[in-house]
Order: C-alpha cells, then sequence, then structure tokens
C-alpha cells in the first residue's frame, strides 16, 4: 500500500529554497568564525585601484547611454537566435529526413531578420542612431583682423619647383661669423655619489 | 600536500583542523592582478597557458578584496610605493608577497643611480618570498609560487 506523500511538489521546492539559504549562511558564518579580523582605516577605505578615493560615488550618467544599451539588445537577441539555428540549419540528418527543412528554415531566418531590420529602420530615422554632440561656439575676439585674412592665408596655394640639379656651384657665405667666446653661465651639473662603504 | 590523511575503508578522511585550512589555503593562492613593468609580461606568460599557473589554483582577481597574494612585478618607483603600500593594506588578512625580479628585490639595475626607484620593495611591505632573475623566467615564478605553499603549510591560522 503506498500512503500518498504528505509534500506537494511544491513544498518539495520550498525545501530546496531553505536549505540553499541555510547553506549559504552556514557558509558565511563558517568564513566569519575563520577569517582573521584585523580592520585599519586605510583597509576599511574605497578601493580605486590604488589611489586615494576623492569626491563622491554618485555621479550623473548621460542618458544617451540608455539608447544606445537598448538597441544594443537589439541585435545582442538577434546573435543569441542565430547561433543556434546555424548549428540546426545543415544537419545532414534533418536534410536527409525531407529536403525541404534547410528552405523552410533559411525563409524562418530571412523573416526573423526582416522583422528586427525594421526596428533598426525605425530607430535610424527616429534619429536615436545620432550622437548629440554639444554645439560648438567660435569665440569671437575684440581684434581687428577679420576671419577672412585667416582663410586667405590658409587657402593660398604655394607654386612647388620643379627639381633639378644645377651644375653650378652655389656662392659661398663670404660672411665671416665673430663670435664673442660666451659668459661662464650658471648650470646645474649632475654628480654621482658613490655609496659610501 | 601535506594533508595528513588517514583513509579508511569507508572513503572517510580524518586530519587536523589546521592542516585542512592550509590545504585549501594553498591549494587557491590567488593573486592580484598587478604588473609594474616587464616582469609583468612574464608573470602573464605563466598564467597563459603555456606555463597555465591555474593548474596550482593561481588565478588572478581583480580586487584585492578577493586576494591573497600580491605579486610585485617590476620596478617599484617611489610614486607607485605609496599605491603599493595602500593596495597591500586594502587585502584580507592572512596575506602574502612574492617579489618577482631584482628591481623589487633590492632596486636591481637602479640600485646605485636611480634616485626614483625604491631599493627593495621590502623596505615598504613585508615579503614572504623574493623571485630572483631580470626578468624572472615563468618557471622561477612557479618556484617562488611553489615556494610559497610550503611556508604557508607550516603556519597555524588556528593558532594565531
Amino acid at each position: 500500500m503506498i500512503e500518498p506523500s504528505q509534500l506537494t511538489e511544491f513544498g518539495k521546492v520550498f525545501i530546496y529554497l531553505v536549505m540553499g539559504i541555510l547553506f549559504v549562511l552556514f557558509t558565511f558564518f563558517l568564513g566569519w568564525l575563520v577569517a582573521l579580523k584585523k580592520p585599519n582605516p586605510i583597509k576599511l577605505s574605497s578601493y580605486e585601484c590604488g589611489e586615494e578615493p576623492s569626491g563622491s560615488s554618485w555621479i550623473q550618467f548621460n542618458s544617451r547611454f540608455y539608447v544606445v544599451a537598448l538597441i544594443f539588445l537589439l541585435f545582442d537577441v538577434e546573435m543569441v537566435f542565430i547561433f543556434p539555428w546555424a548549428t540546426i540549419f545543415s544537419q545532414e540528418v534533418l536534410l536527409a529526413a525531407d529536403n525541404r527543412w534547410g528552405w523552410l528554415s533559411l525563409i524562418e531566418m530571412f523573416i526573423f531578420i526582416a522583422i528586427l531590420l525594421i526596428g533598426l529602420m525605425y530607430v535610424w530615422k527616429k534619429g536615436d542612431l545620432n550622437w548629440i554632440k554639444p554645439e560648438s561656439i567660435l569665440p569671437v575676439g575684440p581684434g581687428k583682423v577679420p576671419l577672412s585674412m585667416y582663410s586667405k592665408i590658409n587657402d593660398a596655394k604655394y607654386m612647388v619647383r620643379e627639381f633639378t640639379i644645377s651644375e653650378k656651384a652655389e656662392p659661398q657665405l663670404v660672411v665671416p661669423l665673430e663670435r664673442k667666446p660666451a659668459a661662464a653661465r650658471p648650470a646645474f651639473r649632475p654628480q654621482f655619489k658613490k655609496p659610501s662603504e | 600536500m601535506s594533508l595528513e590523511l588517514k583513509s579508511e575503508n569507508g572513503g572517510i578522511i580524518i586530519t587536523k583542523m589546521d592542516d585542512l585550512l592550509n590545504w585549501a589555503r594553498l591549494s587557491s593562492l590567488w593573486p592580484m592582478s598587478f604588473g609594474i613593468a616587464c616582469c609583468a609580461i612574464e608573470m602573464m606568460g605563466s598564467m597563459a597557458s603555456t606555463y597555465d599557473l591555474d593548474r596550482f589554483g593561481v588565478f588572478p582577481r581583480p580586487s584585492p578584496r578577493q586576494s591573497d597574494v600580491i605579486i610585485i612585478a617590476g620596478t617599484v618607483t617611489f610614486k607607485m610605493a605609496e599605491r603599493i603600500k595602500r593596495l597591500y593594506e586594502q587585502m584580507p588578512e592572512p596575506k602574502y608577497v612574492i617579489s618577482m625580479g631584482s628591481c623589487s628585490n633590492c632596486g636591481g639595475p637602479y640600485w646605485q643611480h636611480g634616485y626614483h626607484v625604491v631599493k627593495g620593495v621590502d623596505r615598504i611591505i613585508p615579503v614572504d618570498i623574493y623571485v630572483q632573475g631580470c626578468p624572472p623566467r615563468p618557471e622561477s615564478l612557479i618556484g617562488g609560487i611553489l615556494e610559497l605553499q610550503k611556508k604557508i603549510e607550516q603556519e597555524s591560522l588556528l593558532n594565531s
């Protein structure tokens, strides 16, 4: 004679959850029991890759990243589906069983990609792919030189002469260089000291 | 390792608590992902697939809070010394230091004229194992880690 179990299937799940939580807590307790506790102010300070922490960690994030993350999800999900599809697409067992399998799965995948492409086109049309840049303001100073003068210099084209080797010897410089002996300037000369023995 | 095992027929293991803890600690020596100079390249090489430090349980961690050992791999400048000191302090006990290469052992090629180099990392933090070489080959670093495991074997966590 089989007695019906007092536990429902959900009861078993409940016991499983409780035991899981207790096990983790017990492990934490063991760690707390065995671990050495030697706190000091530096150890309790927050870890900033060895730098001294400064300022508040509550900084504001640009909300533009949120849109980018959402669009990324679109293609992420696409890839998650395409990979398993690609593994079974070319399985010879399936192709041998029914030769319509290859065409069916291919068309299905094209429909799936088309749906996602519509989403991409929507985002594109809405202009969410455009990264909004701050407008640059050209500073205008009080000088009297008009900006067109700068562009005249910048846009000027210079003639480039054809390079030829001329036979003529270049005229020598005849101006003799007269140099005064340079006065001794104070200068730092590094000196290495040997360690005293 | 040194676990004094007494295996009975039922597959029961009897050991001392100290040995069990030490065995657990030396089998999972997690170093901090921290490299300063060219020795760090050798350190990366020994952690990669050719030398595969993972088979000794050595697996780099991104935070000092999770790591047991800090491998000082490279030239310790005075600017870096302050950071090393802070990182060492932020590691939980028990913590170990492996000084890798001549620069961190004694200043290396900069011991005489290097105005910017700490002449040995042991002047700022206590070093457990010195690995010689400039830079040490991955085998040397693995040797250093095995030496550290021997050192941990001798310790007693419960009586400290």
